[in-house]
């Protein structure tokens, strides 16, 4: 059933690109009914695995010369993920409903380019074969330039090729890797689970582990190689920048765990020696995580730019998420993924609130501008969900992100205990720039007074579309619900990071 | 000392004859019959009867194909048919991109020494003697140089075809002189009786000599560096099918005879003289696939020409190839085939969608390609597969092209040395390539067009290249497709 949402999606992008003009306005009506459609079979196919372990969904002969195979399954973080996809591209559907009301807004493009995206997402999520895996990332990667060039704000070709030629290279480190480990294993399968049963030789481990894992990294805006996250959420129009954030950037972190870590688990044992007390490539890329959760933070607290803030917030959260996957614990694994399903929703969430509902109304996103504008009282609606987002992004507890983000200090506690601490003053730092950007834009004490000293009465703005509110109540919703009840997902995440093989669950001992 | 009698000998180049005869034939008819027709007309009727001769020369390959012994000097083998079958089809798809072309007033002698080209391209790729090769390789070049000039009335076409014959008369002398020291060496002009006189010998400065000769004269017809500098001015200047021409059959063509010169001067044998003998000529191919792959990547980076910038991505496509040939195994001689084929079919159809908006807007540069999406949405999504496809994204045909050919090299048992340091520069490099392919689609996608216009495309161009089009997604979602043809892995 999983497999559907594949199909779907790529069906859907097919016939939007071959859509009649004469229809151009039904286009955004037939992509939501697809991406509903697919929101549809995750569910359902999350439901019917319940207490399952890995599902298999297809296993058909691709290139059988090369040993390649077609072969999907989806366990328990697979299926976390494909849900989390269907959500992301329902909402940003919903987000971009205004795409289409002009006859040059070329919406069958625009919605032609998102599903092919969520199409190659959903692939990725599903693939078991590393081919297919591969085809699925970089089938995912080229939509990505063409939504933010086409349809984008702020230096937007700059931040689309920046965008995309950073992919392209992390992809390529992967598939460097990935053809290394396949020539190394006698060139008969690049199915993953056999391949993870190959004893790659230490040495072979040593470069190849972080040679895939940084090429993912890179698409998980892992710092230092997380430039292009800030500047293409901010190009990107809003719908993009929810589907970055909220899938793309998962993408990365999910390659990290299931391809780098499970194919090449030795290359996380330590060297032998060490230097600064940095004795692994585990510890490397910890350090590098912790570094862009408080780095992220730090900047995202200094930002003028509402867009930037949320696009540095984004680098902060995606660190614990890598945190969580290098502590090799249980619980750390279990809430980075949680981490990933959170984050999604709610930088969906907040790019939603920041990108659609405050920008298309006042046209700044300057938090110097928008402090004069008396959000508060002339947009109580936007004012009050981002208080709701801010507060789930800052981990308040009743919301999702606190339930991960909690686990994966529980785990970095365990296995390194000074980074777990840093990591700690990283989220106090969120609480502050998320408290800072509320007061700014909405809560602003500025007077609202112009040059003359008279006072300026509070704009009049369009009132929230039953789209937007549509969207806003999807995505709050879900963090709302898995807050108050993480085990709806944890009950699916927890007995597939037991399966991972044992290697990389040896942390905190 | 080959048995080869006339009778068996006409049978082996059938294929050729029948071009050869579909050629006068041409000019029969459009000197003859149609010489008072209007100008299209004499262009249809060429370029019909090009295509038909073309397709009749494939047929009769695939229906009854003559194998022969891998040691004659005319070799018939499936993997040779597969090529010459490839290059005819390649052919046929140029021709059938030309019945618009305005670019000469001789419709019936281009289509003529298009086949004769073609009749070079088969013969290359099936010569297995020096002098046959030789001779095979002039006829192509000559054909190539008379075609670059055909477009009479433009400069840039006159002064493209001079610097290509020039250089390639230059290189042709310096692979003859190559080829001379190689027979004075074995006494042979076969491939076969030189690899086995060469298993017996060591390394000699003379040797040395011969090969780097052979190098220049073979890296000359396949543009790597430092023999490329013909390349970016012919691809500018000569008309468009004649480009599309020299960037496919005759790439095909010039790979596949590097693949069996390198069968050759590489002994099989693993001992130490014959490895080091081997290494020579290893490393003077990796040295100009290093550099092709470095200086074609990078001056591709800044051109403004999309002919010129297709010129250098072809550059930095003979530095990829040059790898598998360097890896020396049949799987790596037949990865090279498949991608030396494929990436012939994309450029063709890039040449293709380039003529077009040349013929409307006169100009090849970016700009010119601004907003054909809004002028032409299908034309342009064709752009975007073929683009793509070169760039090495799946699940596009260029990407299976790619890994095949790559992982090819790494499983090869001579690369243990060099395979992967190559095969990763060559992935990083191709990581940049993504930037210039979307330098055009930008233009293409992104820019508002200066001339709203819808763009007009005649039925049968637009049917050709969406052809392509689905020919180069199709193989890229089913790879194994043509695995009893050109067999993967």
């Amino acid at each position: 059933m999983l497999a559907y949402t594949i199909y779907l999606s790529f069906a859907g992008a097919l016939a939007l690109a071959f859509w009649p003009k004469a229809l151009a306005k039904s286009a955004r009506v037939f992509a939501l009914l697809v991406a509903l459609a697919g929101l549809g079979f995750a569910l359902a196919g999350f439901i019917a695995a319940a207490g399952q372990g890995s599902v298999a969904l297809a296993d058909l002969a691709w290139v059988p010369a090369l040993g390649i195979h077609y072969t999907l399954a989806a366990d328990g973080i697979s299926r976390v993920l494909v849900l989390l996809t269907g959500l992301a591209a329902v909402a940003g559907i919903l987000f971009s409903w205004y795409i289409g009301d002009k006859p040059g807004d070329r919406a069958n493009e625009f919605f032609a380019f998102f599903l092919a995206l969520i199409g190659g997402v959903y692939g990725v999520f599903l693939s078991v074969d590393l081919f297919l895996l591969f085809v699925f990332y970089e089938i995912a990667i080229v939509p990505k330039y063409f939504l933010i060039a086409i349809w984008g704000s702020t230096r937007r070709e700059y931040g689309a090729m920046k965008l995309a030629l950073y992919s392209f290279a992390g992809s390529a480190m992967v598939l460097i890797g990935l053809l290394a480990a396949y020539a190394a294993a006698g060139s008969h399968t690049m199915n993953l689970q056999t391949l993870a049963q190959y004893p790659f030789p230490i040495s072979f481990q040593m470069w190849a582990f972080p040679l895939v894992f940084t090429g993912f990294a890179i698409l998980a805006g892992m710092w230092p190689f997380h430039t292009w996250a800030p500047t293409g959420h901010v190009a990107a129009p809003t719908a993009a920048s929810m589907l970055l954030a909220g899938v793309v950037m998962k993408l990365g972190a999910y390659g990290c765990l299931r391809v780098a870590m499970t194919l090449f688990p030795h290359g996380l044992d330590p060297w032998g020696w060490s230097f600064l007390g940095i004795d692994s490539w585990r510890m490397v890329f910890a350090l590098f995580a912790v570094i862009g959760i408080v780095y992220g933070a730090a900047v995202a607290l200094v930002q003028n730019d509402f867009k930037f803030v949320i696009g540095y917030s984004s680098v902060s959260h995606m660190g614990l998420v890598l945190l969580g996957l290098l502590t090799l614990t249980q619980i750390g694994i279990d809430g980075a993924v949680l981490q990933m399903f959170s984050h999604g929703v709610l930088a969906g969430l907040l790019f939603a609130t920041v990108g659609r509902i405050v920008y298309e109304r006042t046209h700044t996103r300057d938090l110097g501008l928008l402090s004069k504008l008396q959000l508060g009282k002339a947009m109580p609606f936007a004012a009050w969900l981002f208080v709701i987002a801010g507060m789930a992004s800052m981990g308040l507890p009743g919301f999702s992100g606190f339930v991960a983000e909690v686990q994966v200090l529980i785990g970095a506690w365990r296995a390194f205990p000074w980074f777990a601490g840093v990591a700690g003053v990283g989220i106090v730092v969120g609480i502050a720039y998320t408290w800072r950007a509320m007061q700014r834009a909405f809560f602003s004490d500025t007077p609202a007074v112009d040059a003359s000293g008279a006072a300026i009465p509070i704009p009049v703005y369009e009132p929230v579309t039953w789209a937007e509110k549509a969207g806003v109540f999807l995505l709050a919703g879900t963090s709302l619900l898995i807050g108050l009840y993480p085990r709806l997902l944890l009950d699916q995440i927890v007995p597939a990071v037991q399966a991972l093989p044992h290697a990389i669950l040896t942390g905190g001992h | 000392m080959n048995s080869l009698n006339y009778a068996s000998l006409f049978q082996l180049t059938l294929p050729e004859t029948i071009l050869e005869v579909f050629s006068l034939l041409i000019l029969l008819v459009d000197l003859g019959f149609l010489r008072k027709s209007a100008q299209s007309t004499r262009m249809t009727a060429a370029c019909v009867l090009g295509v038909i001769g073309s397709l009749a020369a494939a047929i009769c390959l695939v229906c009854c194909p003559q194998f022969t012994s891998n040691t004659a000097a005319l070799v018939s083998s499936p993997i040779v048919v597969a090529a010459q079958i490839g290059i005819l089809l390649l052919t046929a798809l140029v021709l059938l991109l030309s019945f618009k072309a305005r670019f000469s007033r001789n419709p019936g002698e281009f289509v003529t020494v298009v086949l004769l080209a073609t009749t070079g391209m088969l013969l290359v790729t099936a010569a297995r003697d020096l002098l046959l090769i030789f001779i095979a390789l002039e006829l192509l070049s000559l054909s190539l140089y008379i075609l670059t000039a055909f477009s009479k009335s433009s400069a840039q076409s006159a002064e493209a075809a001079l610097k290509y014959c020039l250089f390639g008369g230059m290189s042709a002398a310096l692979m003859l002189f190559g080829f001379t020291y190689l027979y004075g060496l074995t006494g042979s002009t076969n491939l076969a009786e030189i690899a086995a006189s060469l298993a017996t010998q060591g390394v000699t400065p003379l040797l040395i000599v011969a090969l780097v000769m052979v190098a220049a004269g073979l890296g000359f017809k396949v543009a790597a560096v430092p023999f490329h500098l013909w390349a970016p001015d012919t691809y500018q200047g000569a008309p468009a099918p004649v480009t599309a021409l020299i960037a496919s059959g005759s790439k095909v063509a010039s790979f596949a005879v590097l693949v069996a010169v390198t069968t050759a001067v590489v002994p099989a044998a693993a001992s130490s003289q014959a490895s080091s003998q081997g290494a020579s000529w290893t490393v003077l191919l990796l040295t100009m696939a290093a550099a092709s792959i470095l200086l074609g990547n990078l001056a591709a980076l800044v051109q403004t020409s999309v002919r010129r910038l297709l010129a250098y991505s072809a550059i930095a496509h003979a530095g990829y190839m040059l790898l598998g040939i360097a890896a020396n195994t049949p799987q790596s001689g037949t990865a090279v085939l498949y991608y030396a084929l494929t990436y012939a079919l994309t450029t063709i159809g890039a040449f293709g969608v380039i003529a077009i908006v040349e013929r409307t807007t006169g100009s090849d540069n970016l700009d010119a390609f601004a907003g054909l999406s809004r002028r032409n949405p299908l034309l342009a999504g064709t752009m975007l597969v073929f683009l793509l496809s070169l760039a090495g994204i799946p699940p596009l045909v260029g990407f299976w092209a790619k890994f095949n050919l790559f992982a090819a090299v790494l499983r090869a048992p001579s690369t243990t040395v060099w395979g992967l340091g190559f095969v990763a520069a060559a992935l990083a490099a191709s990581a940049v390539s993504l930037y210039y392919y979307l330098q055009v689609l930008k233009r293409i996608y992104v820019l508002k067009p200066t001339n709203e216009e819808p763009l007009e495309v005649s039925p049968l161009e637009l049917a050709t290249l969406v052809l392509i089009t689905a020919a180069v997604v199709a193989l890229g979602l089913f790879p194994a497709a043509l695995a009893s043809w050109i067999p993967l892995g």
